[in-house]
């Protein structure tokens, strides 16, 4: 019998419980409906704040060898522009039946406030508040992520700014940095502020050097890796939010194959974020992996995702 | 990675280009894949591969990162990462290669890979004026000494010309006076290519998507666009849609990664 892949995220019926990542792709309505037809169960839009920026300049990105390091800077056209190609998408994505989550950033609580509120205007099915980008330090200091305080502060005011726009009622989820002493408590913290999900995790802290240039790769120096390399960080701080709080997760952090997918929903994630997958596989990568999960579950015997979901908690 | 390559010969191709030629290759790079060069302090760009065993790359001096390579010398180091992308694929046994400017940078590799194939290749350049023309002396060179050595072998002594070449400027200072297209017509209509490959100014390719699109042509053109992580994650290097329309190429589609050459055939 072929498994069932339909997952519940907040209401929504997704078809495979795979999510494009926030910050891969996600620039563009037609990249947006060209990951949805690959086969992802939602899509998440590149991170968008309250103006636009251009980013990082080259080297951005690089492959190490046990996946990437990535410092794009946050690209982004600005709230406004983003809202408009927010709601473009969602019409493309309805028929479809692919999710749309949107993602945000801002550099200060309030920001956070009024980015939100434009772009609940263009009604994602999901908001992505992203408290733990870790490539604009020099622009935004330490991350909101870093402490229950300021997490539970932008939560608290992005909430609010969702529940005033019109009509009200877009759920939202606060994506995490893992480079903290106790991810649980941060969750739990966004979660009392009313986060009604949790995303993570964001990418880690990193840096290469290049031994002959005896310079930093990224023109950042520092930042963010990814890839299979990032895997045992996002089970473990999956598996923590998990224990510690009840509201669903988007486990992310290094998912290439099915295998990984099934792993990260044993460690209690509702949903699974893909990411830097895109590079190794492709844009079919969500596809891929939302088949090989189906078959991995076959051949295991689970029938549907709630058989697999968080049984390496009771262990 | 980057992994670091040292010139070795550094040839002037005109009043502001240069080709800088390496201490060993890029064994595995395709005709009309490209590279990203990174300048520790400077920056990366992307530039096509001008030639993969030796590692050849054509410089044009319009920015501060062509302006810095140009101000290297033999022995400095260059960072290197690549090949990336997708390159072209050959198709049929008689190809028509149309370079326009500073496209003609992956041309003369992928006329070479077509000679050692034992294929035709007819080549046709474009160029504003006679000073623009470039490469065309390697097109038809068969002095292995004279900057041949581009995507083939060390080792390989002797190099064949490609079998015609036909120059176009826009002032008639050299070759005939107009446009490229316009001889890229002729030449279809007197010798049916398999195949056309091209890279070159945007309004030229459209111009000869719709002329290969007329003629019914398989074609394979190379796009440029602003290319940032060359790994196809970070989503900037979208064509706009008045492009992608007249080209015929799918939204979504990554020039980075796809791309750079998008490969079209008769029926689609």
């Amino acid at each position: 019998m072929t498994p069932n892949l339909t997952c519940d995220l907040l209401g929504l019926t997704l078809r495979n419980p795979i999510v494009l990542a926030s910050g891969i792709l996600g620039t563009s309505t037609d990249v947006l409906e060209r990951v949805a037809r690959a086969g992802a169960g939602a899509v998440t839009a590149k991170s968008c704040g309250p103006t636009p920026r251009a980013g990082h300049p080259n080297p951005v990105a690089v492959e190490w060898g046990h996946g990437l390091l990535n410092a794009i800077g946050l690209s982004n056209p600005g709230a406004e522009e983003e809202a408009r190609m927010l709601a473009e998408a969602r019409a493309r994505l309805e028929p479809l039946g692919v999710a749309l989550i949107a993602s945000i950033f801002a550099g200060t609580v309030a920001e956070f406030g009024d980015v939100a509120r434009i772009i609940a205007a263009a009604r994602p099915h999901l908001i992505e508040v992203n408290i733990s980008c870790p490539n604009v330090a020099d622009d935004f200091g330490t991350p909101f992520a870093a402490s229950c305080e300021s997490a539970a502060a932008v939560t608290e005011a992005v909430k609010r700014n969702v529940a005033a726009a019109d009509g009200g009622g877009i759920p939202i989820s606060v994506k995490l940095a893992p480079n903290v002493p106790n991810i649980g408590r941060i969750a739990a913290a966004a979660v009392e502020a009313g986060a009604d999900a949790i995303t993570a995790i964001n990418t880690m802290p990193g840096m290469l050097i290049d031994a002959e240039a005896g310079r930093p790769v990224l023109s950042n120096r520092m930042g963010g890796i990814s890839g299979p390399a990032l895997k045992p960080v996002a089970l473990r701080c999956v598996y923590e939010i998990a224990r510690a709080v009840r509201v669903p997760i988007i486990g992310t952090g290094g998912v290439t194959t099915g295998r990984d997918a099934a792993e990260m929903l044993m460690a209690g994630a509702t949903a699974v974020g893909v990411g830097s997958a895109v590079w190794a596989r492709g844009v079919e990568a969500l596809g891929n992996i939302a088949a090989e999960l189906a078959a991995l579950m076959a051949q295991e015997g689970y029938k549907a995702l709630d058989d697999l979901r968080g049984i390496a908690l009771h262990s | 990675m980057h992994q670091t390559f040292t010139i070795t010969e550094i040839r002037t191709e005109n009043y502001r280009t240069k080709t800088f030629i390496f201490d060993r290759g890029l064994p595995e790079a395709q005709p009309g894949q490209y590279m990203m060069a990174w300048l520790p302090d400077v920056g990366e760009k992307p530039f096509s591969i001008a030639g993969a065993d030796p590692l050849a790359l054509m410089v044009v001096a319009v920015g501060l990162f062509s302006e810095a390579l140009h101000r290297l010398r033999v022995g400095d180091r260059v960072w290197v990462r690549g090949p990336l992308g997708q390159g072209f694929a050959l198709r049929g046994r008689h190809h028509l290669l149309v370079g326009g400017g500073y496209g003609v940078a992956p041309l003369l590799f992928l006329a070479r890979t077509i000679l050692a194939a034992g294929h035709t290749v007819e080549v046709c350049i474009g160029a504003r004026t006679a000073e623009d023309v470039l490469l065309a002396g390697a097109f038809m060179s068969t002095d292995s000494t004279d900057f041949n050595g581009l995507g083939k072998k060390k080792s390989v002594s002797s190099v064949q010309s490609v079998d015609r070449l036909s120059i176009t400027t826009e002032d008639g200072t050299l070759g005939e006076r107009g446009l490229v297209t316009q001889v890229v017509e002729a030449a279809i209509t007197a010798r049916r290519p398999d195949c056309v490959y091209a890279c070159g100014p945007v309004p030229m390719l459209t111009a000869l998507a719709r002329l290969c699109q007329a003629h019914g042509l398989p074609h394979q053109f190379s796009w440029e666009a602003h290319l940032r992580c060359g790994l196809g994650i970070c989503g900037s290097c979208e064509l706009d849609a008045a492009t992608r329309q007249a080209a015929n190429i799918p939204a979504g589609w990554l020039v980075c990664k796809d791309g750079p050459v998008r490969i079209m055939n008769r029926d689609s």
